[in-house]
């Protein structure tokens, strides 16, 4: 097998996270997406650590998804917290810093 | 797609294993597929969904690679407790089920040239750094005891930081949500 069709594959699917984050509304489908950007690092992480025949790339992998868990707990508590204050998850509307 | 069978007619003097090739074909379409209709996709609920096929498909990439800790821990973690936890989001939000009216931002446009570009930058800084790298013929499965001596000897460190941030997660989450 070939890296570079696991690192095509992971860059297909960095990319759609990436246009997630952008054009989408909801906020917990932000947090998805983020997700797919995450998941798009760790088969680039477990194709080297193949290719390298080191075992480091599988730790950094089991690492990231320790801590995109983490992310997933925190962040879904900030949309709720938003929707409680603000009764909506839509990005667009809540816009309290003008950014 | 064209990038990956470019790159395949470079190395068509190489020996070719069919069985790992097509399942990797056939995951990968269905990873692609899925992941854009995660983005694209109105209804909240299917998106968690096709997120699990997305989730899925990496755990079966994972195998095929022979790292299959990584791939256990990531359909028990992923597909167990964190689509869960976007499940229990969607409820709490009253997500809307029959389809957002407004699915899309103004700048979705700008989302799509981004992510665009980027690709075609990512592609051409992969082909140009890995065009003939290979994984190894002989790649064996990775041995758990291996993945837990590494985790517990070189990286403990980093191990440890991980633990005490998701101690810090929890109860920052319990923090933020807390109703007061």
């Amino acid at each position: 097998m070939l890296l570079n069709q696991f690192l095509v594959l992971a860059a297909v699917l960095f990319c759609i996270g990436v246009y997630g984050v952008i054009a989408r509304k909801n906020g917990v489908l932000v947090l998805m997406s983020v997700e797919l950007i995450l998941n798009a690092v760790n088969i680039n992480l477990v194709a080297f650590s193949a290719m390298t025949d080191s075992i480091s790339g599988q730790v950094f992998a089991l690492f990231v998804i320790a801590v995109a868990a983490a992310e997933v707990g925190v962040g879904l508590a900030i949309v709720l917290a938003i929707f409680r204050t603000h009764k909506t998850v839509d990005l667009d509307q809540v816009d309290l810093m003008k950014g | 797609m064209i990038a990956v069978l470019a790159a395949a007619a470079q190395n068509a003097d190489a020996p070719v294993y069919v069985a790992q090739n097509v399942a990797f074909g056939i995951i990968a379409a269905l990873m692609v597929f899925s992941a854009i209709r995660v983005v694209t996709t109105a209804n909240v609920v299917h998106a968690a969904a096709y997120l699990v096929m997305v989730l899925a498909g990496a755990a079966a990439q994972f195998i095929l690679l022979g790292a299959e800790f990584v791939a256990i821990t990531q359909v028990m973690v992923y597909i167990g407790a964190v689509v869960v936890l976007f499940l229990f989001g969607i409820m709490l939000t009253k997500a809307p089920m029959r389809g957002e009216e407004f699915a899309r931002r103004d700048q979705w446009l700008a989302g799509l040239f981004t992510s665009v570009v980027l690709f075609g930058v990512l592609i051409y800084g992969l082909l140009d750094g890995f065009g003939r790298s290979k994984i190894p013929q002989d790649l064996q499965p990775t041995l758990t005891g291996e993945v837990s001596d590494s985790i517990f000897g070189t990286y403990l460190l980093a191990f440890e930081a991980i633990s005490l941030l998701l101690l810090a997660a929890a109860v920052g989450a319990i923090v933020v949500s807390k109703r007061d």
